[in-house]
């Protein structure tokens, strides 16, 4: 896909405003996770405004593209691109994790317009996707499945049951989009379970993997445009990204894979998003 | 009326496993709709789904040994308009994959129907790793799962046949063992229902699955003590036909559960429950597996040393009686 320096400048925006509704929504809710969040927002953004046919005045369109999130725990990147996307009104973000919300701790299947599974028990959305891609293979549509899958979730039983069965039936129509940001829980995955080498486990599976900058948005589109150009078999794109992009206090520590910042630590990580890092004026000192 | 099987107590009465009829009833549901699929995880033969995968190829999907990664498919070809039945043995599906069954399918509403064969003791000689003897209790506490235990294999057509209808998560139950045949082709079958098979006053026996035969053994037994027993068979465990149950336990006072399961969690803790909640509980026997697991063995030597037959019932009996 060809994109203008200033399509690409769109995206970007898109994206930074995105991380700013995370900030505030994980302050609002006062529990949740940070880091996957801000680090996949290029990768959402990138999939709602440019690559998947998603329509939010139609979000059970079969004709849709399918995005599925398996690591449902970042699910206030997903919540917040799909309310920006124009799919659920953007004041019902504060919601995230408070009683009566649509918006529940982890995503829930049939909860909002453009939630197209429930995930949070790690490895069951790739299993799911697996699934639909089956199901949409059968109708012969030309339909694709994103599937959208942490590092982490590398060490579930059943990610590696779903890889065998989608190589077996050389689901095409199947792209995973792995968040390769190196930290899990209780520190990095190296040293929690080494995945390396994660690329040749899924090359030997007979699957396609494709590596990407996962906050270069050229990077991100044209990895998705080839995932969907191979034919007979599944793509992983490792996305290399940094857990808690954007904000440099949470940036690639671990500790802020499941915590929510606290109202002095947002304040300091929207100022930091709404300058640019600092190279523009920022309106909320 | 619920129509019984007039050969019931014949020596020569003719019996099939329930899984069985499962068979028939996939390929006449698969017939009447193209969206119901099929996926095994390499149990094909011994599950009898083997005839719906050579009927309908593109229809079918062998997931090898991965009951997880079953369950997680069969939801999502769920969220494409197809009507899956995931097929496996009872202890390993629902008993390995119960968090993917838990979220990938009942909470997330779909239209999956999950199929437990060689449920029960009487799987016999495998042993107890696998004997499923707690899948009811496990799915029976799942929101908005169906749970189905039909008493022979054309029962277990039939709830084949409504579990295709039926929009929603279904669990159903199979064993392995041919049993007799106690109902008729005519006889009705209905999600939700529980039928008095044999009207009583003095005692309600309920049973689910093929041990209905045994109760009704039982009360053959029990007329001859000038106990009157009324049957009921109990093939939907939840959600519990609870205007019969409670009818019947109005009516009669006592009860007795029949069950090839643990005694805690399955039929016994629903009527229990069921009871309990009423404004006129009453004592309930529960015959099933005592809380322990099980062993190698004939079907028939196992129902008796642990305690699953007619003259358990009729044991039983006298004790909710006291």
């Amino acid at each position: 896909m060809l994109l203008t320096d200033a399509a690409i400048a769109e995206l970007e925006s898109h994206a930074n405003q995105i991380r700013q509704n995370i900030i505030a929504m994980l302050v609002e809710a006062g529990s949740g996770h940070s880091a996957g969040p801000l680090g996949m927002a290029d990768v959402f953004t990138a999939l709602y405004f440019a690559v998947a046919n998603v329509n939010p005045s139609k979000p059970q369109d079969p004709l849709r593209d399918r995005i599925f999130l398996s690591n449902g725990h970042i699910c206030p990147v997903w919540y917040a691109t799909l309310a920006r996307r124009g799919f659920f009104p953007p004041d019902e973000l504060k919601t995230l994790r408070k009683l009566n919300s649509r918006l529940q701790g982890h995503p829930h299947l049939g909860s909002l317009p453009g939630i197209e599974n429930t995930g949070g028990p790690l490895a069951q959305g790739i299993s799911q996707a697996v699934g639909a891609a089956l199901g949409l293979r059968m109708d012969n549509s030309t339909a694709r499945v994103y599937c959208l899958v942490s590092d982490g979730e590398q060490e579930e039983g059943q990610t590696w049951e779903a890889i065998l069965c989608a190589a077996k039936y050389r689901l095409s129509n199947l792209t995973v989009i792995m968040d390769r940001n190196n930290i899990q829980i209780d520190g990095t995955t190296e040293s929690i379970m080494p995945l390396e080498p994660l690329r040749q486990k899924y090359e030997a599976f007979n699957w396609h993997v494709i590596e990407a900058d996962g906050h270069n948005m050229r990077a991100i589109i044209d990895a998705c445009e080839e995932a969907a150009a191979i034919h007979e078999r599944p793509t992983l794109i490792m996305m290399h990204t940094i857990p808690g992009k954007g904000v440099d206090f949470m940036e690639n520590n671990f500790l802020w894979h499941g915590k929510p910042p606290t109202s002095d630590e947002a304040k300091k990580a929207l100022n930091e998003l709404r300058t640019l890092g600092g190279v523009i004026t920022g309106e909320h000192q | 009326m619920f129509a019984l099987n007039p050969k019931i107590f014949d020596i020569d009465v003719a019996s099939k496993p329930t899984r069985d009829g499962f068979g028939t009833g996939l390929i006449a549901a698969g017939d009447a709709n193209e969206h119901i699929v099929a996926l095994c995880a390499d149990l094909i033969e011994s599950t009898r789904v083997e005839a719906f995968a050579k009927k309908y190829p593109n229809r079918f999907f062998e997931m090898g040994v991965s009951e997880q990664n079953m369950a997680g498919v069969a939801a999502g070809l769920a969220t494409t308009g197809k009507i899956p039945f995931a097929v496996s043995y009872a202890v390993f599906s629902p008993g390995r994959n119960w968090d993917q069954i838990r979220v990938s399918v009942a909470y997330s509403n779909l239209n999956v129907k999950i199929v437990g064969a060689h449920a029960g003791i009487s799987v016999g000689p495998d042993g107890a790793t696998h004997q499923a003897l707690e899948d009811i209790a496990i799915m029976r506490v799942l929101p908005g799962m169906v749970v189905l235990v039909p008493c022979d294999a054309l029962e277990a057509e039939r709830a084949t046949r409504a579990a295709a209808t039926y929009d929603g998560p279904v669990y159903l139950r199979l064993t392995r063992e041919k049993t007799p045949i106690i109902t008729t082709p005519e006889t009705e079958f209905e999600i939700g229902r529980a039928y008095v098979v044999r009207p009583g006053k003095n005692i309600s026996i309920i049973a689910c699955g093929p041990l209905l035969h045994e109760a009704l053994k039982a009360a053959e037994l029990l007329k001859k003590e000038n106990i009157d027993a009324e049957v009921i068979n109990c093939p939907t465990i939840s959600p519990l036909d609870e205007k019969t149950i409670l009818g019947s336990l109005k009516k009669t006072g006592a009860a007795v559960t029949v069950e090839e399961h643990q005694i805690s969690g399955g039929l016994f803790g629903a009527i229990a429950e069921c009871s309990a909640r009423s404004t006129f509980p009453v004592p309930i026997q529960p015959v099933g597996m005592p809380n322990c697991f099980g062993e190698s063995g004939t079907p028939t030597e196992l129902l008796e040393k642990y305690g699953m037959t007619a003259a358990d019932i009729v044991r039983a009996t006298k004790k909710a009686l006291k």
